[in-house]
């Protein structure tokens, strides 16, 4: 048992994070939980280094200033419409580190209690799960591999089989002991997390990272009780507790039961509603659209990750101004899970000093969307589709959506007629209403600028 | 073992508790927040290194310290940045103000 001091140390480190999490829920105290939570961490960490570090001081100490090293210009560096796969990332690096700590310590002490060797069979399992997912998730947003559900050959039962193995392995480790079963563990824990991450699509993964991040929160609860450790058990639940709750949070913002969202993909759905019709599509040119907006009373911009990358939230500002100088209303229409993660639109809108007026919420916009002269969407797909409206065999049915299909014109501004991030096709593309501006968001927004001067 | 138990079930409600109530804008940061947090593994690498003797313990050990400091240091900067702009966009909108009300007096 540790002496008081390091108890009461990692006590308040404790509720250092209690509050940090707090903070973090209050968009005013929402920097300072954050820095509350970093002091916490310092003071458990510092309290671990000067009691527990008997031996390899020195070495520890090297392998943090690495970490620090890798850690903070990864941090500092990645752009704003990154962050999200850099959050799986860290995520994905913690579970290993979990694993590992567990793994280690077996090999420390072989013959534990039967609590301790299940714990450390929870641990290994649950973090490298961890770890894999997140890798992947990293991959499918960084767009290196696809982001439409992947679905194996019988992936649903080679799943299964995984999970029934893990679960058989974890017993074996429980009774025997064995390391190089509990090395076997591990690897079945990667593929596990590989098996349960690739069948989820586009604008979900968010929410797998979200659920991944209350692994690694469990993995590290666990890694608790192989260590006798309360600050592990506290922080990890913590994590785990309120990760399960923001997950489901998220779910909620999309309109669909978290179940859906991970298992969705294996059900066999009416691929057959995509019919060989030859639909038109009508694109206009930047003078056509021009005019369109000069004349009109009330103008909204539904902004999604497609402005964000081509960096077209300045040129979409002062199309904005010029618009309100000649008396037309303008408001942006962010939709809660714009951007690659709920909330995302919010950061990169507030990067690009958007004024927080003109932006709206769905409820504000949707009731009186009847009466938008022009909706010009921006680099947005899957949040303007009426078929996650009107189609339930559509994989985004029941996601609330802007009804711009109910304003009077829309403007559509993509770079081509591929999908948005979720792979569907949207309707909207096809509606007569609509006219298409193709070509990169930037360089669009610059030219229909020059252009709306001129009318 | 009862009393980490305890422990563990009042965290849980403690868990639910805290973030019950929270607006979409701040999703991101706080799922970014909690991911610094969980990165108090940390404690544990260091604890178990310190005690490892053998080459192979010292060197898992090592590797849990390494990613364990990237987890924190990158979990809480990440999310400093992104609360950062929320403030900064507000700070930046009075500096402006400020700077015409200068431009006026000049000019």
């Amino acid at each position: 048992m540790s002496p008081t001091w390091v108890q009461l140390a990692y006590l308040a480190a404790a509720l250092c994070f209690v509050l940090a999490l707090k903070g973090l829920s209050t968009p005013k105290y929402a920097r300072a939980g954050n820095l509350l939570g970093a002091a916490g961490m310092a003071l458990a960490v510092v309290t671990a280094y000067v009691h527990g570090a008997v031996h390899n001081g020195l070495l520890i100490l090297v392998a943090v200033a690495a970490g620090v090293a890798v850690g903070i210009p990864a941090a500092r560096s990645v752009k704003m419409t990154a962050i999200p796969q850099m959050v799986a990332l860290f995520n994905g690096v913690g579970g290993a580190a979990a694993a590992l700590v567990a793994l280690t310590e077996f090999l420390e002490v072989p013959d534990g209690s039967v609590l301790f060797q299940v714990a450390t069979a929870l641990t290994v399992l649950i973090g490298s799960v961890s770890f894999s997912g997140s890798v992947v998730t990293f991959l499918k947003l960084q767009e290196i591999m696809t982001t439409r559900p992947v679905l194996l050959p019988a992936g649903q039962m080679v799943g299964i089989g995984v999970a029934a193995a893990s679960a058989l392995l974890a017993l074996s480790v429980v009774l025997s002991g064995s390391g190089l079963l509990l090395v076997l563990l591990a690897l079945a824990g990667l593929a596990l997390g590989v098996l349960f991450v690739l069948p989820v699509g586009g604008a979900d993964v968010p929410i797998a990272i979200s659920l991944l991040n209350a692994f690694t929160g469990l993995a590290v609860a666990a890694s608790g009780y192989v260590l006798a450790n309360t600050l592990l058990i506290v922080a990890g639940t913590l994590v785990g507790a309120s990760g399960t709750i923001l997950t489901r949070l998220m779910a909620q913002a999309m309109g669909r039961p978290l179940t859906n969202i991970l298992f969705g993909a294996f059900k066999p759905t009416t691929a057959a509603a995509q019919t060989d019709e030859q639909r038109t599509v009508r694109s206009g040119t930047v003078e056509d659209v021009a005019i369109l907006l000069g004349y009109a009373h009330s103008v909204l911009v539904v902004p999604g990750y497609g402005l964000a990358v081509a960096q077209g939230q300045h040129a979409a500002r002062e199309l904005a101004s010029v618009l309100e100088q000649r008396g037309i209303t303008v408001h942006y229409g962010i939709h809660p899970v714009a951007g690659r993660m709920p909330g995302h639109m919010n950061v990169l809108l507030a990067e690009a000093d958007v004024p927080y007026e003109q932006l709206k919420e769905l409820d504000d916009v949707n009731p009186g969307i009847g009466s938008v002269d022009v909706v010009l969407v921006v680099g947005a797909n899957d949040v303007v589709n009426p078929g996650a409206r009107d189609e339930p065999s559509s994989p985004i049915y029941g996601m609330p959506i802007f009804d711009v299909d109910r304003a009077k014109a829309v403007v559509f501004m993509k770079r081509s007629m591929r999908p948005g991030f979720a792979g569907v096709d949207n309707s909207l593309l096809y509606n007569p209403k609509t006219t298409m501006l193709f070509g990169d968001a930037k360089e669009s927004l610059t030219k229909l600028l020059a252009a709306v001067k001129h009318v | 073992m009862i009393d980490l138990l305890t422990i563990f079930v009042l965290a849980v409600f403690v868990g639910f508790e805290v973030v019950s109530k929270v607006s979409t804008i701040l999703h991101t940061p706080l799922m970014s927040g909690a991911n610094a947090i969980h990165g108090v593994i940390l404690v544990g690498a260091i604890l178990i290194t310190g005690r490892a003797e053998h080459a192979l313990e010292i060197t898992l050990g090592l590797a849990a310290v390494f990613l364990a400091t990237v987890n924190v240091v990158g979990g809480f900067v990440v999310t400093d940045r992104m609360l950062e702009m929320f403030k900064g966009h507000r700070a930046v909108k009075a500096v402006k103000v400020e700077s015409n009300g200068h431009k006026e007096t000049g000019t």
